[in-house]
């Protein structure tokens, strides 16, 4: 057992066996998850950052052992995921954003209480820290709330208590700021500053689709796409691989639709390494990125000849999403998951 | 943080019962509608075969038995259904999640489930027996309170057991798996002597029958209670009492064995993940 790796990742695939809504036909398959390789030190945040249906949530549940790996290996705290749940599972947490968990009928500290039990920690304990950590969490006002009664916010804080309360070794968060408004978003990603620093021992595995949570918070990302890992590196080092290009933000008049035409007409451009383009209210906003900086009027002059003219123009440090945009030339926003509804 | 040992399993066993089975108390207690009509809408089954029975003369010792059945089957089949739909809903609501991944043993957290519901199966009994008894003659005539209380007990045993055994059917398995359980409550009742002894139906097939706990304990609590149910039974008492405690232990060994398999099939086609959707 290596002692600084708190998880060991190798060569994992996971692929779903999805029905259609014909009971007859053949199961399609879906690769959630290809070739994964990871290491994650012991006392690291490390983040797992891509796009809607990556494959973000399927790692993080063969993590936690409630999903078998198809092939490959996986040790939490130097336990295999397929044999040894059982000793992951004391070590363990896992919070997920969106979270419908909990009882209703129950209050906060009840629901707490509960779940604490379920950790082995005696009464005393529990009720110790279940104290401390609604103050932290400024939910101490609500504790004898019905979590029926709890808004969106305020719910996930208490999922987010529960996940803490056993003092987990290894910390699984899926998303933990979905759906949160900014000032929960901002509470939560606090506490989890907060809390990792206080406890150098202790790592933390989460995944998120905002770039600038990823930045903020993690000592490493992996970035992940349509079930591979593209990228793993410091914030800091994937942004510096785009030091030699220059990035650029534009607002234009509506493209149009087929965003993927535009995007390839834009790539055409002499000097043009790689483009996304979203929609937002009545306007494109276009990222570029671009081999140097002249490139850019060339790419001006394109936009105009069809018609598009310029809103805003602006130069920027790269960001984790340009760095995503630069390998997948695609922006973290499209939704990627393949699912037959 | 803690480490292996068996105190501290056993500590964890018994905390994570009583952890589920609040929730399931509780939150009963606070909704005192639904206590109300839970406690009294049975009562009509059990009262509507007393009218039945009175209006065809059928001997009187039937109405002592229809009772006797109506408050143990309220007790038993709480032990027999109550864990697998309480797992369907943990899984809607993504508690089963949350509990796969705790180090809460599962079966602790399915006795929780059912010892939870037996709070409210407790009024529905009292009530049936005791509304009954008032408006009825019920000609009770205890024998030994040690060996009923002993059938009783054993007969919950075995029914956890088996119960244990839908349930772990729940975590590898959709939606299918609860449509066939409510399928199956009509016939348990009636293979089961809810309304009738068993041995009416022939001797074959209470032997049959015999595979759900709930037809021997019934046959059991009859004949320690009402004298004349002795002409009425399938086996001795204590006949029935040893198979009870056999059929608990194979039930319960076997029910182990498949939480243990159907969670890893659970795993492995990643049913402990999946939502209504
Ligand atoms: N239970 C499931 N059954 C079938 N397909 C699934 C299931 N869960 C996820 N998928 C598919 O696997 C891919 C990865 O999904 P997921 O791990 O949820 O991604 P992310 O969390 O990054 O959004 C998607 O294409 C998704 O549609
Ligand atoms: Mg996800």
């Amino acid at each position: 057992m290596r002692d600084d790796a708190a998880i060991v990742v190798q060569d994992v695939n996971r692929i779903y066996k999805v029905r259609g809504p014909k009971r007859r036909s053949d199961p399609q398959e879906v690769t959630a998850l290809a070739d994964v390789n990871l290491d994650v030190k012991r006392g690291e945040l490390f983040g797992l950052l891509g796009p809607n249906g990556a494959g973000k949530t399927t790692l993080i549940k063969i993590l936690a052992t409630l999903l078998l790996p198809s092939s490959g290996t996986a040790l939490v705290d130097g336990f295999d995921v397929v044999k040894e749940q059982k000793a992951i599972r004391r070590r363990i947490s896992m919070v997920s954003g969106g979270e419908t968990s909990g009882y209703g009928l129950l209050t906060v500290e009840e629901n707490l209480w509960m779940f604490a039990r379920l950790y082995g920690l005696d009464n005393k304990t529990a009720k110790e820290r279940i104290d401390s950590m609604l103050k932290l969490m400024g939910l101490a006002d609500r504790r004898r709330t019905k979590i029926a009664d709890l808004s969106t916010g305020l719910r996930q804080k208490m999922n987010f208590i529960r996940g803490f309360i056993s003092d987990p070794s290894v910390v699984f968060l899926d998303e933990p700021t979905l759906g949160l408004d900014v000032g929960a978003a901002r509470d939560v990603r606090a506490f989890v500053e907060e809390w990792m620093d206080d406890r150098p021992d202790r790592t933390m595995v989460l995944t998120t689709h905002y770039m600038a949570e990823a930045d903020e918070l993690c000592d490493r990302i992996a970035i992940i796409d349509r079930g591979r890992i593209i990228a793993c590196d410091t914030p800091e080092n994937l942004k510096r691989s785009l030091k030699e290009e220059t990035v650029f933000h534009l607002k234009v008049a509506p493209l149009g639709k087929r965003p993927e035409a535009n995007e390839h007409r834009i790539e055409a451009v002499h000097g043009v390494r790689r483009v996304s383009t979203t929609e937002v209210n009545g306007h494109t906003e276009v990222t570029l990125i671009l081999e140097t900086e002249e490139a850019l009027a060339g790419v001006i002059g394109h936009l105009e000849a069809r018609g598009s003219n310029l809103l805003s123009l602006e130069k920027q440090e790269p960001s984790l999403e340009d760095v995503f945009v630069r390998m997948v030339g695609r922006s973290l926003s499209v939704d990627t998951s393949q699912r037959d509804e | 943080m803690y480490t292996d040992n068996r105190a501290q399993g056993l500590t964890l066993f018994w905390q994570s019962i009583w952890a589920r089975a609040y929730p399931r108390i509780f939150g009963m207690l606070r909704e005192r509608s639904w206590m109300f009509f839970d406690t009294f809408l049975p009562l009509l089954g059990t009262l509507s075969y007393v009218f039945v029975y009175r209006a065809i003369q059928a001997p009187e010792e039937y109405i002592g038995f229809v009772v006797v059945g109506g408050a143990m089957t309220a007790f038993w089949l709480n032990m027999l259904w109550s864990m697998a739909s309480q797992l369907y809903w943990d899984k809607d609501m993504g508690n089963l999640e949350l509990y796969v991944v705790s180090p809460a043993p599962l079966p602790a957290i399915l006795l929780g489930m059912a010892i939870g519901g037996l709070v409210n199966t407790t009024m529905r009994a009292t009530a049936i027996i005791v509304v009954c008894s008032l408006l009825f003659a019920v000609p009770y005539e205890p024998g030994s309170l040690i060996l009923l209380l002993m059938v009783f007990i054993v007969t919950m045993t075995a029914l956890y057991g088996m119960g244990m055994l839908f349930a772990s059917v729940f975590l590898a398995s959709g939606r299918e798996a609860w449509h066939m359980a409510n399928l199956l409550q009509e016939p348990i009742y009636l293979a089961s002597g809810f309304f009738f002894p068993v041995r009416a139906l022939g001797f074959w097939f209470a032997t049959f029958a015999s595979i759900l706990p709930l037809t021997l304990g019934l046959d059991a609590m009859r004949q320690l209670l009402f004298a004349d149910a002795v002409t009425l039974r399938f086996l001795p008492v204590e006949v029935e009492l040893g198979l009870l405690v056999v059929s608990s232990v194979v039930f319960i060994s076997t029910a182990m064995l498949a939480l243990a398999k159907l969670e890893e099939r659970g795993r492995r086609e990643g049913r402990l993940i999946e939502r209504r959707r």
